[in-house]
């Protein structure tokens, strides 16, 4: 079968379920970040795949700023991590039930 | 079938088996081989963007992701010392759960794939080279390129003022 966009849509599809069944499933704070990392890239790889078939560019230039976004996002989340563990000593989201009543 | 598309499968099979290590590895719940796993997916998802001819950005996925986050990652792992944490079961209405949102969203994915009549039909011949992409990203998108660079500036002031001893 020749390989065309639905193929690589098909791929960015299963890759954002993974990503959301590990945000969902998981309960360490660093594999859910690592599982948002995944579902960002599935968005990227829709978007090249869509930029590819269109003939335009400007989905790779998108990809190129949600990269840009996904770096300090990371930056900024996991130096909260650090600074909740320093509080709490633990990186599980059912120790961190501040907010419930 | 040519090399290409046998190249688009082995890189798809790659990217989605080490997703699934990333999220569920039967073998260690050790968050440093999820990482590790994450730099497997982040390369093979690199040779996917080769195959659509998006050269530079291949390149920034490798430099970025495997180079830059996930040695974050790999340094707040090592900072935590999770080991207490590491055998904690997965709770079972938490993996019905995700199980049917993750079916719901697939669903609704598919439905619009199928029912939606794709233009595939005309041969792509863009290149997504750095000369043409930095050409497109100095002329239509030079405000926001700009504003990137801000956030960028915020994140790095927001991380060192979170990181620092006394945090009130």
């Amino acid at each position: 079968m020749h390989v065309g966009l639905e193929q690589y849509l098909t791929v960015s599809f299963l890759l954002f379920a993974l990503g959301l069944l590990g945000v969902i499933m998981r309960r360490n704070l660093l594999v859910i970040y690592m599982s948002l990392e995944l579902m960002l890239n599935a968005a990227n790889l829709a978007l090249v795949a869509f930029s590819r078939f269109n003939n335009k560019l400007d989905g790779q230039v998108l990809v190129f700023f949600i990269i840009t976004v996904a770096a300090a996002e990371v930056s900024v989340g996991l130096a909260l991590i650090v600074a909740l563990y320093r509080r709490r000593q633990s990186a599980h989201v059912e120790d961190l039930t501040g907010l419930k009543l | 079938m040519d090399l290409v598309d046998i190249l688009f499968y082995v890189f798809a099979a790659l990217t989605l088996g080490c997703g699934v290590l990333v999220i569920a590895n039967p073998f260690s719940r050790n968050p440093v081989t999820s990482a590790m796993f994450l730099v497997l997916t982040i390369i093979s998802m690199a040779g996917l963007f080769v195959l659509l001819h998006a050269f530079f950005l291949a390149a920034v996925q490798i430099l970025v992701y495997a180079g830059a986050v996930i040695v974050l990652f790999l340094f707040v792992i090592m900072l935590l010392d999770l080991k207490a944490e590491a055998r904690r079961k997965i709770k079972i209405y938490g993996l019905i759960a995700g199980l049917v949102s993750v079916g719901a969203i697939l669903a609704l994915f598919f439905k619009n794939l199928i029912s939606t009549a794709l233009n595939a039909g005309s041969s792509p011949t863009i290149e997504g080279t750095t000369e043409a992409l930095g050409k497109l990203l100095f002329t239509g998108y030079v405000l926001p390129f700009e504003v990137v660079s801000v956030l960028l500036l915020v994140a790095m002031i927001g991380v060192i003022l979170l990181s620092r001893k006394n945090l009130e």
